[in-house]
C-alpha cells in the first residue's frame, strides 16, 4: 500500500507508462527524466521536446481597476500590453526582495492571466488578494481548473503547425491566441523556458492527457520526445534565465539578478520602486555573474567563488554540466566589482579551488 | 524493476562491486548504482598509490545533478585507476561491470572480501531497499 501527499498532474499516467524517474516537486509527484536528461536536453535543442508543466499556477486578475492594480505591483509596465499579449516580470516586496517572477498574459483590459512558479502559488496568490484591497479587481487561484503542456525545440511548429488551427508563422514573440489542437480549444502562448523556438499551452485538465498524447504521436516522427524537469532545468541554465528560490528570492533584488530591463523605474511609483531606483542609481554589492569553469570540474549550488588570492567573493546559485558545451557552467552571486566578463575566478569544489571565468549569458546560443 | 548482479561479484551496501583479480581487487558501481545516478557525467579517482581502509571514500561519481561519494569495499593500496571512465564518464552508466570499473586495490588478504553481499544477498537488499522506498 502506498500513501502519499503528493499531487499529480493530469498527464501522470503517460509518464508513468513512459517510465519516467519521478521526484516531489513543490508538491507534486513530477517526472525528472524518462529517456535520461542529457538525451532529453539534446533532443529539444536539435528536434523538440514536450514538458508537463502543469504544476505551475494560473492566477486570475478580473475587473475594470486589473491594469492599474497590476500596474502598482509588478515592475514591468502593464500598460505596454495589449490584447493577446504577454510580458516577463517580477513582484517585488516594498524592500526591493522578489515575490516571484512571473509572466502576465492580458486576455483583455479587464482579463489577466498571470502564470507563477509552482512552488509560490499560495504565496503568490495571498499576496495578490492582500495588496489588491484598494482596487475594484477580483483575484482567483485557478491553477487547478488549468493544466499546461510546453512544446520547445527548432521543430516544434512544424510539428505543430498541421495539428493547429493558428497560423504559428505570424505568432510572434509574446503573444498568444485562443485556437484548437486537434478539436480542443485552449490557448497557444509564444512563450517559454529553453530559449528554443517554441510554446506553452495552457488547457483544461479534462483534455490534458489526449493532447499530450496526441502531440507525442503526431511529433515523434520528427523525433518529439517527452521531457522531464532534469531537462528543463538544464535548458533554462544555459540560457541563464534565473528559477526563484536560487537567483530571485525574498532577499534578492531583480536589479541584483540582472532583471533591470523588466524594471521600469520611469513607469511611476510601484510597491519596491524606491529601493529599485536607488540600486539602479547607485549600483548593488553583489550582481548575478555568468561563469564558466576553464579547469575541469562542475560548479554547484552552494559552493563558495574565490578571487584569485583564494577570497571569497560570493557562491553558486545554481551549476551544472552544459550537455551543449560539455563543460560546467554556473549562475552565481559575487561582489560587484567582479562582475566583469572575462575576470578570472575560482570555484571552491570539495576543497580545491577550481578555474573558472566570468561570462555573458546565455551560455549558449540558440539558432 | 530487475537489475543485473554478477554472481561472481561481491557487493556494498552503498551499491559498488569488488571482483578479485591476483592480488588485486577490482572495484566499480552496480548497474542499480548507475541506473539511480542516470547519466554520469563526472568521476574524479584517487591517485595510484593512495591507501585506503575499508569503506573509506575514494571518489565521487557526478550525474548531472548530484555528487556520490564512493566508498571501498576493501583495506589496501590504489594500484591501478581506470583512465579512460574519466575521459568518458558514461561508460559506467553503458557496462557498469566490465569497460565502467573505477580502481583496482592491491590487497594483502582478502578476509574483507568475505564482509561485503554475495550476489544473493546483494538482491535481496536491492529488494528491500525497493519496498523502503515505495513505503516512504
Amino acid at each position: 500500500m502506498r500513501v502519499s501527499n503528493l499531487k499529480r498532474t493530469p498527464i501522470f499516467e503517460a509518464h508513468k507508462k513512459a517510465n519516467a524517474k519521478f521526484a516531489p516537486f513543490a508538491g507534486f509527484e513530477m517526472p525528472i527524466y524518462y529517456s535520461g536528461v542529457l538525451d532529453e536536453h539534446r533532443t529539444v535543442r536539435k528536434a523538440a521536446g514536450l514538458f508537463d508543466v502543469s504544476h505551475m499556477g494560473e492566477i486570475f486578475v478580473r475587473g475594470e481597476e486589473s491594469e492599474k492594480f497590476l500596474n502598482s505591483i509588478l515592475t514591468n509596465d502593464v500598460t505596454k500590453l495589449t490584447d493577446n499579449k504577454a510580458l516577463y516580470t517580477v513582484a517585488c516586496f516594498n524592500d526591493g526582495g522578489s515575490v516571484d517572477d512571473l509572466i502576465v498574459y492580458r486576455i483583455s483590459k479587464s482579463e489577466y492571466l498571470i502564470c507563477v512558479n509552482a512552488s509560490n502559488i499560495e504565496k503568490d496568490f495571498n499576496w495578490f488578494k492582500e495588496n489588491s484591497s484598494g482596487f475594484k479587481t477580483s483575484i482567483t487561484n485557478e491553477s487547478e481548473k488549468w493544466a499546461q503542456i510546453a512544446l520547445q525545440g527548432p521543430k516544434s511548429d512544424e510539428i505543430l503547425q498541421p495539428l493547429t488551427n493558428i497560423d504559428l508563422a505570424s505568432l510572434g514573440s509574446f503573444y498568444f491566441t485562443r485556437g484548437r489542437i486537434d478539436s480542443t480549444d485552449l490557448i497557444i502562448a509564444r512563450t517559454g523556458y529553453t530559449g528554443e523556438k517554441g510554446v506553452e499551452i495552457y488547457l483544461s485538465p479534462e483534455n490534458a492527457l489526449n493532447v499530450w498524447n496526441f502531440l507525442l504521436e503526431k511529433g515523434k516522427p520528427w523525433g518529439l520526445k517527452p521531457i522531464g524537469l532534469a531537462a528543463r532545468d538544464t535548458l533554462r541554465l544555459e540560457m541563464g534565465y534565473l528559477l526563484y528560490g536560487h537567483e530571485l528570492s525574498k532577499s534578492i533584488s531583480p536589479i541584483e539578478a540582472n532583471l533591470g530591463w523588466v524594471v521600469k523605474i520611469k513607469k511611476g511609483k510601484f510597491q519596491g520602486s524606491d529601493v529599485l531606483m536607488e540600486q539602479v542609481e547607485k549600483g548593488t554589492k553583489r550582481r548575478l555573474i555568468g561563469l564558466k569553469m576553464i579547469e575541469k570540474g562542475i560548479p554547484r549550488e552552494g559552493y563558495p567563488v574565490l578571487n584569485l588570492k583564494g577570497e571569497n567573493i560570493g557562491s553558486v546559485t545554481s551549476g551544472t554540466l552544459s550537455p551543449s558545451l560539455n563543460i560546467g557552467i554556473a549562475l552565481a552571486f559575487v561582489e560587484s566589482n567582479y562582475f566583469a566578463p572575462d575576470t578570472e575566478i575560482l570555484v571552491e569544489i570539495r576543497g580545491k579551488s577550481v578555474k573558472a571565468k566570468v561570462v555573458r549569458t546565455p551560455f549558449y546560443k540558440p539558432n | 524493476m530487475s537489475y543485473e548482479i554478477p554472481d561472481d561479484l561481491f557487493y556494498t551496501k552503498e551499491h559498488e562491486w569488488a571482483r578479485r583479480e591476483g592480488n588485486n581487487v577490482v572495484v566499480g558501481i552496480s548497474a542499480y548504482a548507475q541506473d539511480s545516478l542516470g547519466d554520469i557525467v563526472f568521476v574524479e579517482l584517487p591517485k595510484a598509490g593512495e591507501e585506503l581502509a575499508q569503506n573509506d571514500t575514494f571518489g565521487v561519481v557526478e550525474s548531472v545533478k548530484a555528487v556520490s561519494d564512493l566508498f571501498s569495499p576493501v583495506t589496501g593500496k590504489v594500484a591501478e585507476i581506470n583512465e579512460t571512465v574519466t575521459k568518458s564518464p558514461e561508460l559506467i552508466n553503458q557496462d557498469p561491470y566490465g569497460d565502467g570499473w573505477l580502481i583496482k586495490v592491491s590487497i594483502l588478504d582478502d578476509s574483507e572480501l568475505h564482509n561485503l553481499m554475495s550476489a544473493a544477498e546483494y538482491e535481496e537488499y536491492l529488494g528491500k531497499e525497493a519496498k523502503e522506498e515505495i513505503e516512504s
